[in-house]
C-alpha cells in the first residue's frame, strides 16, 4: 500500500479515535485506559509477520521477544479490563449481588 | 499458511479495525462496556488467525512457543492482581507493547536492509524505535514507582536538563540519520537513546501526577503501534494505534485539566527548579482525634453524608466495609453521596473501579463538579485515606506543587472526619491545612479497622 494511502487511513482513523471517545464519563476512565491499552497489544501481529520473516538467529531471538512482550499486551490488557468491568453494575440487583459477594469476599 | 488472497486479508483486518473501533465506544457507557471489551478481544483474535493464514510465516514453532509464554506469563498476572494494584498492571502492559513494537521496526529495518520502505518508512521506523522505547522504560518506572520499588516522589538528577537536552538532541541526530541512510545500528542506538529518554522523563514526575503520565504513555505505544503500522504497509496497526493514540491523547487532556495543570507544566514541572518535592515530614501541630464512637455519632445524626475516597481506601481493601457503613447510614434515611476527584488514587477512574468491585451503584458515585455544590448542605463529610485532592493549599498556596488543581471543597461542610494512618502528608508530599481546622476531626488507624468499628459503633446506636 502506498505512503499516501495510509498516510489517509491515519487522518480518518484520529477522527474515529477522537468521536469514538469523546464523551466518556470519569467513572469509566479507568477501563477504558486499559482497554486502549490491550488495543495496542495487536502489535502481536505485526511481531507475529516479522518474526515469521526473520533469517538471522539474531531476529529470530529478538522477534521471539517481540512476540512474548506483545501476547502480554493484548491477552493480559484484555482480561485485566474484563476484570474490571466485571465489577461495574447498576443499582437494580446491587443488594442481591452484593449479599453472594459479602459471603464469598469472606 | 498462505491460504488466504490479499484481498481476504485486508477485509478480515477491517473486520478487526472495526471491532476495536465498537470496544472503545462500548467503554464509553458502563452498560456497554464489558461487551465493548469482549468484541475488541475477538476482534484481536480474527487479527491473529488472519495473520497467521495470510503468509508461509517460518519458525511456526517458536511464534506458537512465544504466543503461549506470553499468554502464560500475563492472564495469571491480570487475574490474580489485587485491585489496588491494577494501575502499576496496566503500566506494565503498556511498557512491553511499546517495547515489542520498538523491536518489530527495528526487525523489519533488519530485514529489509534499509531498501524496502523509501523515506517515509523510515521516517516511521525511527518514529517507532524512539517513542516505543520511551514507553517502554517510562512505563517501568512508572510501575517501580507505583510498586513502591523505589521512591514514589519526584527524582531530580543533577544537571536533569542538560541531561534531557543532551538525550534529546542525540536522537534527534540518530533519527535523521537513520532515515538518511537506514542504517540498522543507528536505528538500535535511537532505540537505546529512548530508553534513556523514557527513564529521564518519568523520575522527575510526581507521585499525584503518576496516572496522567500512565494515560500519556498509554497514547505513546498508541501512536508507536501506528508507526509500526505505517513500517509494516499494516493497516490494521496502523487504525489500531491511531485509535489508542488518539483516546489516549483525549483522557490525558481530560486528567490533566482535572487538575488544573498543562501536560507540559506536569513533566517538566520539576525540571524547572522550585518546589514540587513538598516535605515528608510529620508534624507535630496539635490535631482533633477522636474515637470511632465519635465518629459513629456524627455519621448518625447527620442527614447528609459525602464519603471522599483516596487511596488510602484501596491499600486498606476497606471498599467493602465502606459499602456496608453507607448501607447502614441510607438505611436511617440518611443520604449518603461519594465525592469522587478525578485523580483520587494512582489511576484515572480509580477509585469508581475499586467502589465497583464493592458493589457500590455508579450512580452515586459523584464527579468533582457534580458533587462541590453539594458540600455546602452536608453534615459530615467521610474522607478516607485522601488527602491532597481535599487539600486547601491548592487554592491558597501559590508554591505548592498541587497549587491550581481543582479540589473537592470539603472545608464547606459542617464537620469533617478524615480516616487516616498517620500525620504523613498525602503523595504529593505537602502538609494539609484542614487537618488542623476546628471543623475537622481524626480518626487515626488502617481504613479497614476504622472503617469496622465505626461500622459496629453505628449499628449499636
Amino acid at each position: 500500500m502506498t505512503g499516501v494511502a495510509l498516510l489517509s487511513i491515519f487522518v480518518l482513523a484520529v477522527f474515529v479515535g477522537f468521536e469514538v471517545v469523546s464523551k466518556v464519563s470519569t467513572t469509566l476512565h479507568t477501563p477504558l485506559m486499559s482497554g486502549a491499552n490491550a488495543i495496542h497489544g495487536i502489535v502481536l501481529v505485526g511481531a507475529v509477520l516479522v518474526t515469521g520473516d526473520a533469517h538471522s538467529v539474531v531476529a529470530q531471538a529478538v522477534g521471539f521477544v517481540a512476540v512474548v512482550l506483545a501476547t502480554a499486551n493484548l491477552v493480559g490488557g484484555f482480561v485485566v479490563t474484563d476484570r474490571m468491568l466485571e465489577m461495574f453494575k447498576a443499582r437494580p440487583g446491587a443488594g442481591r449481588t452484593a449479599a453472594t459477594r459479602e459471603g464469598e469476599g469472606r | 499458511m498462505n491460504v488466504l488472497s490479499a484481498d481476504t486479508v485486508e477485509v478480515g483486518y477491517l473486520v478487526a479495525a472495526v471491532c476495536f473501533i465498537l470496544a472503545l465506544k462500548g467503554l464509553s457507557s458502563p452498560k456497554s462496556a464489558r461487551r465493548g471489551n469482549l468484541i475488541g478481544a475477538t476482534g484481536a483474535l480474527i487479527a491473529l488467525v488472519v495473520a497467521f493464514l495470510s503468509t508461509d510465516l517460518r519458525h511456526l514453532v517458536l511464534i506458537l512457543l512465544a504466543i503461549a509464554i506470553g499468554s502464560a506469563i500475563a492472564v495469571p498476572a491480570a487475574r490474580l492482581v489485587k485491585m489496588t494494584q491494577m494501575p502499576q498492571m496496566v503500566a506494565l502492559f503498556n511498557g512491553v507493547g511499546g517495547g515489542a513494537a520498538a523491536l518489530v521496526a527495528l526487525m523489519e529495518l533488519g530485514g529489509t536492509s534499509g531498501a524496502g520502505g523509501g523515506w517515509f518508512s523510515l521516517v516511521a521506523t525511527a518514529f517507532t524505535a524512539l517513542v516505543g522505547s520511551v514507553s517502554f522504560s517510562g512505563s517501568m518506572i512508572t510501575f517501580a514507582k507505583l510498586q513502591e520499588i523505589m521512591t514514589t516522589r519526584p527524582v531530580v538528577l543533577p544537571s536533569a536538563r542538560w541531561l534531557m537536552s543532551g538525550s534529546l538532541a542525540l536522537g534527534i541526530v540518530l533519527a535523521v540519520v537513520t532515515v538518511a541512510s537506514g542504517n540498522l545500528l543507528a536505528a538500535s542506538l535511537l532505540a537505546v537513546t529512548g530508553l534513556a529518554l523514557g527513564v529521564l522523563l518519568v523520575l522527575p514526575v510526581g507521585g499525584a501526577d503518576v496516572p496522567i503520565v500512565i494515560s500519556l504513555l498509554n497514547a505513546f505505544t498508541g501512536l508507536t503501534v501506528a508507526a509500526g503500522g505505517f513500517v509494516l504497509g499494516n493497516t490494521l496497526l496502523l487504525v489500531a494505534g491511531t485509535l489508542v493514540g488518539a483516546s489516549g491523547t483525549i483522557l490525558t487532556r481530560l486528567m490533566a485539566a482535572a487538575m488544573g495543570r498543562s501536560v507540559t507544566g506536569i513533566l517538566f514541572g520539576a525540571l524547572k527548579g522550585g518546589s514540587t518535592a513538598g516535605s515528608t515530614q510529620v508534624s507535630d501541630r496539635p490535631v482533633a482525634s477522636v474515637g470511632p464512637d465519635d465518629v459513629a455519632i456524627l455519621l448518625n445524626y447527620a442527614a447528609k453524608v459525602i464519603v471522599v475516597p483516596g487511596y488510602g481506601l484501596a491499600v486498606a481493601q476497606a471498599q467493602h466495609t465502606l459499602r456496608e457503613l453507607a448501607e447502614v447510614l441510607e438505611a436511617r434515611g440518611i443520604e449518603v453521596l461519594y465525592g469522587i476527584h478525578p485523580v483520587a488514587g494512582r489511576m484515572p477512574g480509580h477509585m469508581n473501579v475499586l467502589l465497583a468491585e464493592a458493589n457500590v451503584p455508579y450512580e452515586v458515585l459523584k464527579e468533582m463538579d457534580e458533587v462541590n455544590p453539594e458540600f455546602k448542605t452536608t453534615d459530615v463529610v467521610l474522607v478516607v485515606g485522601a488527602n491532597d485532592v481535599v487539600n486547601p493549599a491548592a487554592k491558597t498556596t501559590p508554591d505548592a506543587p498541587i497549587y491550581g488543581m481543582p479540589i473537592l471543597e470539603v472545608s464547606q461542610a459542617q464537620r469533617v472526619i478524615f480516616l487516616k494512618r498517620s500525620m504523613r502528608p498525602g503523595f504529593a508530599g505537602i502538609e494539609n491545612e484542614l487537618l488542623f481546622d476546628p471543623k475537622t476531626s481524626l480518626l487515626f488507624g488502617d481504613a479497614k479497622d476504622s472503617l469496622t468499628k465505626v461500622l459496629g459503633a453505628v449499628k449499636g446506636l
